[in-house]
């Protein structure tokens, strides 16, 4: 186990520089720059701001320059948020999407692994196709539509919810409601397929065949099962989910990471893409790790190489 | 058996559900311990918000003028949403008043030398920081030398100090040089290389406010990113900032005209999205939003809280007059004749512009203080939007007369933009406009960021452009079709023109300078240097609860001296 980890770690190591690298020079490759505005500034006060974040200098100069400041854990000041440092835009924006990722995955969890087994016990019953249609309009209902209409009914017309922002229990509603709706209906099909191949198990006959009570064959042999398709793809989807979105975190107002991905991107602030990537793909990795682990825990006959 | 199944999931359900009931009260919790101070019952529910503020007697005006600003640095400063922030939390040396006249702001009088080369400013007794401590002339210096320093790179420099004398020294590191000199704690004398008569309109240009030299040099350019750092001398000061969400202002106590100011905070919230921005106005939680959803227009076209105001900037099309067939003016003519300005500004953009008949619209002040539009081509508008069907006509003459009757022979051409507000919709609109004359026009939608370099250099055949006005002097915008700027994108290069523009810059004398500047639009105008389309409008949304605010041709919102009615 311990060798595995380290293993996987090593790995890990070696896909995040290959993943800055590449995003290095094909942010550089793209036309544009963080210093253009519609107006012109002059070309003294450009080469000024070149010279002072190192970009007059060759480019693969400026890569190196890049990768061993980031081996010291030094990503940079933002080239457009003047005075900020990479790592506090993170830091201050990160928590906040989080936060809020954080709640919708529970509450994606905990709605999605019941229903999709009920939908997989009273597979072919009124119930079950209740849930297949509504779990069919999660996964093809994009999040903007959900938060417009969110905002429309229970922001603006009834006034139930406040609006923007992310400082109370009332403001996490509509968001969690916007960012848990896809997963949540992921999970329930996730749960209801795979749920309904344990349950064709002979295994599944052996225990009843033992006599033993129906809760403990659907928490301790079916359930346990079931679930792991689940992990897999929980994983990368909490690692997504916590990085904010950039759609909700528009709509509503919430000071997330969400949007620093775009505007990044849009504004050429070359040292925030790198930072935002490197942070976002060093998640992923992270998550596909801890996701072997638990699948280890849950099903101990998986053995990790 | 299967009874028993069922009931166990619907209890394991119902656990499920509680735990995830507990889950969220649990989330709150935290949620309540990390932000104590700002989060309590009360203020949770939004609708409640203002009466919080209420409730404590406090009178916070609520507005959203953009997102989160990228720098709120005097120095560094190049977009209007952060402008509108510097405007309530500095005061530079002069103001402009409801009616775009100067005004003094820290300098109570001024005064200029006879050859025009060396003003003089003499500051208000008593002058603070907001921290307290005492604002000297010597703030002032130390603020204008900063903007010339190249490790800070302001973009303004040039064009608020590279008329005082030794802005060149300056501006490669010798920041001694800038002559700029506190010859007592209040009085401050800038000596000009050459005379500026607009020169007190750049005194109270935003970049030339005065930072404290101890707060900045403590933290670099931090200082500017967190309330407790950002000392400033304005009527307010930041005593919150949440990035993403809210800078809330307080008033200064030490600001030399409290006394007038009514409000005790503005909460500028940071709402990108229009739409947002809009729900956020009809819950009542925002008074005022710059961010009106296009769709929305024509439902609020009418409405007592929808206003148009003009500011002083031109929508104006590029076109790029080193390619053929643009080189010649008869050909860049007949495409400006054959736009129908009204349609294009009352209809597709909805009446939030309004059609240009030439490139220097309403906003700019002659230099005798009158509206520079009115004495242009001596009253007569350039083009007569109202006559379209005129327009057309002289357009088809003038391109027979190049040489392409009916558009026979014309190349296929390539209009280039980014898809942002209209651009899209203009865009198709020329394509139809120009097929009248028989050219076939292709659009090419490009990104914002690659769009601004390639039209720069030049990489295109007709481009959308647009400019507004730092401040109100014609030479503001006339300077940008001169041959050498940086911002001649259709590179327009006419001798007569740069010469007309030169005297404007060197001549003391008022009339002449007014002469030179009206010949210069002229012959822009007469050689089609480029296609002004339509004047820019600020369109926003205020509720009448709002008093004593006014909106300015620069793009402000002034909310200083404003109130708000119960």
């Amino acid at each position: 186990m311990l060798k595995y980890v380290a293993k996987r770690i090593g790995l890990a190591i070696v896909t995040i520089w290959a993943v800055a690298t590449i995003t290095f020079f094909l942010m550089n490759m793209v036309p544009g720059g963080p210093f253009l505005s519609e107006k012109a500034i002059s070309p003294q006060a450009t080469a000024a701001l070149e010279a002072k974040y190192g970009l007059d200098k060759p480019l693969f100069q400026q890569y190196l320059t890049y990768i061993m400041d980031a081996l010291h854990g030094d990503f940079g000041d933002s080239l457009k948020q003047r005075g900020r440092t990479v790592m506090d835009i993170i830091l201050m924006k990160f928590p906040v999407s989080a936060r809020l990722g954080g709640v919708s995955v529970l509450v994606s969890l905990l709605i999605g692994i019941p229903l999709g087994c009920i939908a997989a016990l009273k597979r072919g019953k009124f119930l079950d196709s209740l849930i297949s249609v509504v779990a069919t309009c999660g996964i093809a209902v994009p999040s903007f539509v959900i938060c417009t209409v969110l905002l429309y009914f229970l922001g603006v017309n009834l006034q139930l919810l406040p609006t923007m922002g992310l400082t109370s229990w009332k403001h996490y509603i509509m968001p969690v409601m916007a960012l848990s709706f896809y997963p949540t209906a992921y999970i329930m099909r996730l749960m209801r397929s795979s749920m309904l191949d344990v349950l064709g198990q002979d295994y599944m006959r052996t225990a009843r065949a033992k006599g033993l009570s129906g809760g403990v064959i659907l928490f301790k042999h079916a359930l346990r099962n079931a679930v792991l398709p689940v992990v897999t793809y929980v994983g990368p989807m909490l690692a997504y989910t916590v990085t904010g979105s950039f759609v909700v975190e528009k709509i509503f107002t919430i000071p997330g990471l969400g949007g620093e991905f775009i505007k990044a991107i849009n504004g050429r602030d070359y040292t925030l893409i790198m930072g935002t990537t490197i942070f976002l793909a060093t998640l992923i990795i992270i998550m596909n790790v801890v996701v072997d682990i638990v699948y280890k825990i849950v099903d101990p006959r998986i053995k990790l190489k | 058996m299967k009874k028993r199944v069922l009931a166990l999931v619907l209890t394991a359900a119902m656990i499920l559900g509680l735990t995830a009931c507990g889950g969220s009260e649990g989330t709150a919790s935290t949620e309540d311990g990390t932000t104590a101070e700002a989060t309590t019952e009360e203020n949770g529910d939004a609708a409640e918000s203002t009466e919080v503020a209420a409730s404590t007697g406090e009178k916070i005006l609520s507005v959203q003028v953009g997102p989160d600003p990228e720098t709120i640095d005097p120095a560094l400063n190049s977009a209007v949403d952060g402008g509108n922030m510097l405007l309530h939390a500095f005061e530079c040396l002069l103001a402009v008043d409801q009616d775009g006249k100067l005004i003094p702001g820290q300098a109570e009088s001024w005064e200029t030398s006879e050859d025009g080369l060396t003003w003089t400013f003499h500051l208000r007794d008593g002058l603070k920081w907001s921290d307290g401590s005492d604002l000297t002339a010597n703030d002032f210096v130390y603020s204008w030398k900063r903007v010339c320093d190249p490790m800070v790179a302001a973009p303004y420099a040039e064009t608020v100090l590279s008329m005082v004398a030794g802005y060149e020294e300056a501006i490669a590191g010798d920041l001694d040089a800038l002559q700029v000199a506190a010859t007592d704690d209040q009085t401050l004398v800038v000596t000009l290389n050459a005379p500026c008569s607009y020169f007190g309109s750049l005194a109270a240009f935003a970049t030339l406010s005065p930072v404290q030299q101890a707060t900045v040099e403590a933290n670099g350019d931090a200082w500017a990113t967190a309330a407790e750092t950002y000392i400033s001398n304005g009527p307010f000061y930041v005593s919150e900032w949440v990035p993403g969400s809210h800078i809330l202002m307080s008033k200064n106590p030490y600001y030399w005209n409290a006394d007038a100011i009514k409000l005790d905070g503005i909460k500028w919230n940071l709402i990108e999205d229009a739409n947002a921005a809009y729900s956020a106005y009809q819950t009542g939680e925002v008074l005022m939003i710059k961010d009106v959803p296009t769709e929305e227009i024509p439902s609020l076209t009418g409405s007592s809280e929808f206003y148009v105001d003009p500011i002083i900037g031109t929508y104006y099309l590029s076109l790029n007059i080193d390619r053929e067939p643009f080189n010649d003016a008869k050909v860049r003519k007949a495409l400006s004749l054959a736009i129908d300005r009204e349609y294009v500004a009352g209809t597709l953009m909805q009446g939030t512009y309004t059609a240009a008949s030439n490139l220097m619209g309403p906003g700019w002040i002659d230099t005798d203080g009158s509206q520079f539009m009115d004495n242009a081509n001596g009253g007569q508008p350039y083009i007569d939007t109202t006559n379209f069907e005129a327009n057309l006509e002289e357009a088809k003459q003038l391109l027979a007369e190049a040489g392409y009757p009916d558009g026979e022979g014309f190349p296929t051409i390539t209009y280039s933009t980014n898809d942002a507000g209209y651009h899209k919709v203009v865009a198709e609109y020329l394509q139809q406009a120009w097929a009248e004359l028989g050219i076939d026009l292709q659009v090419d939608i490009v990104e914002w960021a690659s769009f601004t370099p390639m039209r720069r250099n030049g990489d295109f055949d007709a481009a959308r452009n647009g400019w507004v006005g730092d401040y109100s002097d014609p030479s503001n915008m006339l300077d940008l079709f001169y041959s050498t700027n940086g911002n001649n994108d259709g590179k327009f290069n006419n001798a007569e023109y740069d010469a007309a523009m030169d005297v404007s810059r060197t001549t003391l004398d008022a009339a002449e300078r007014s002469e030179a500047l009206h010949k210069a639009e002229d012959i822009l105008m007469e050689e089609a240097g480029c296609i002004p389309v339509a004047y820019y409008n600020d369109f926003w949304l205020q509720s009448e609860k709002i008093t004593g605010s006014w909106h300015s041709p620069y793009g402000y919102w002034y909310f200083m001296y404003a109130d708000i009615a119960e």
